[in-house]
């Protein structure tokens, strides 16, 4: 099963997201360069984190106009697997494939650090086999984390069941002192409306190798991957 | 002709500005307990060469697509002629 991770001018974990999917048994992930115009030969896709464009006028802003962005949006809309981490969530945000935004954090730090995520959504396409409250191990590192949405979708994202993750502390509890940049109600990642485009702000991709602090990560690419195993069966 | 274009783009009034509390606590530490809040936003200077008709339309959109993003804020669009 092949996956796209796409690299734009100042992509900066494309390598972790390659390494990272690569690690696990029957992934494998190819670069795309962003000047591409074509996902067809890939089964899901990855944005990764960075500074995309130097994150020039607004993080996301200018790596939403990349040439490649028209194939990941019209494969978005077209059902396939699509997670963006840190600055990738950004990048899609700005894209209009997901809603709200992603700003400066509350403490104006860049901030680098474990965090504790709990599942609150157990069936996602990026969170099966994960119990509602499993607690997930995952660095962050951003400097705008801090998840902004107006209260019109901040209601929907909840009556919807879309805010696939929110930061918690030790005991999975969700209080302002687990939030590590101020996001609105926790918030650390969310899906689109269907459900197959992932926004999260901590990187799984870092996340995939025990002696480096956690491999909670490698859940999210299993995860996409029965996800599209079971596709491929129900069509068959 | 060229015409100068002058954009100002804000965080909307419901988006935290951070920077501007951070700004603003700095006046008043600096002698100006009177400053009551400070909104930090973008000051774009744009150049641009000839203008057809339908130039300023062409800007707003660019300034809702690239130059602003209307979920955290709002902009100003003002133009006038070298």
């Amino acid at each position: 099963m092949k996956f796209a991770v796409i690299q734009f001018p100042g992509s900066n974990c494309d390598q972790d997201c390659v390494a990272g999917i690569n690690s696990i048994q029957g992934l494998q992930a190819d670069y795309v360069w962003h000047k591409e115009t074509s996902l067809r030969d890939y089964d899901a896709i990855v944005l990764p984190g960075g500074f995309a464009y130097g994150d020039y006028l607004r993080c996301g802003a200018i790596a939403r106009f990349s040439p490649i962005m028209d194939a990941v949006v019209s494969d978005a809309r077209a059902g396939k697997l699509v997670l963006g981490t840190c600055n990738g969530f950004q990048v899609l945000c700005e894209a209009g494939l997901l809603p709200g935004a992603l700003v400066r954090n509350r403490s104006l730090r860049f901030v680098c650090e474990m965090v504790t995520l709990r599942v609150e959504v157990p069936d996602s396409a990026f969170t099966r086999g994960l119990a509602e409250g499993t607690l997930l191990r995952m660095p962050i590192a951003h400097g705008e984390g801090c998840y902004f949405a107006d209260k019109q979708t901040l209601q929907a994202l909840n009556d919807e069941r879309r805010v696939i993750m929110r930061y918690a502390n030790d005991r999975g509890e969700i209080v302002p002192d687990a939030n590590p940049n101020g996001s609105i109600e926790n918030i650390a990642g969310i899906c689109n409306r269907e459900g197959n485009v992932f926004g999260l702000m901590p990187h799984p991709d870092r996340a995939c190798d025990a002696r480096l602090g956690s491999a909670d990560g490698v859940r999210i690419f299993e995860s996409m991957m029965q996800t599209i195993v079971a596709r491929h069966a129900r069509a068959a | 002709m060229r015409v100068k274009v002058n954009v100002i783009v804000k965080p909307k009034e419901a988006v935290l500005d951070p920077q501007g509390s951070a700004v603003r606590d700095a006046m008043r530490h600096l002698g100006m307990p009177e400053v009551r809040s400070v909104r930090i936003g973008k000051f774009m200077e744009i150049e641009v060469e000839g203008s057809n008709g339908d130039l300023e339309k062409r800007l707003h959109g660019l300034c809702r697509d690239l130059l602003s993003n209307p979920v955290i804020e709002d902009y100003e669009l003002k133009t006038s002629d070298k």
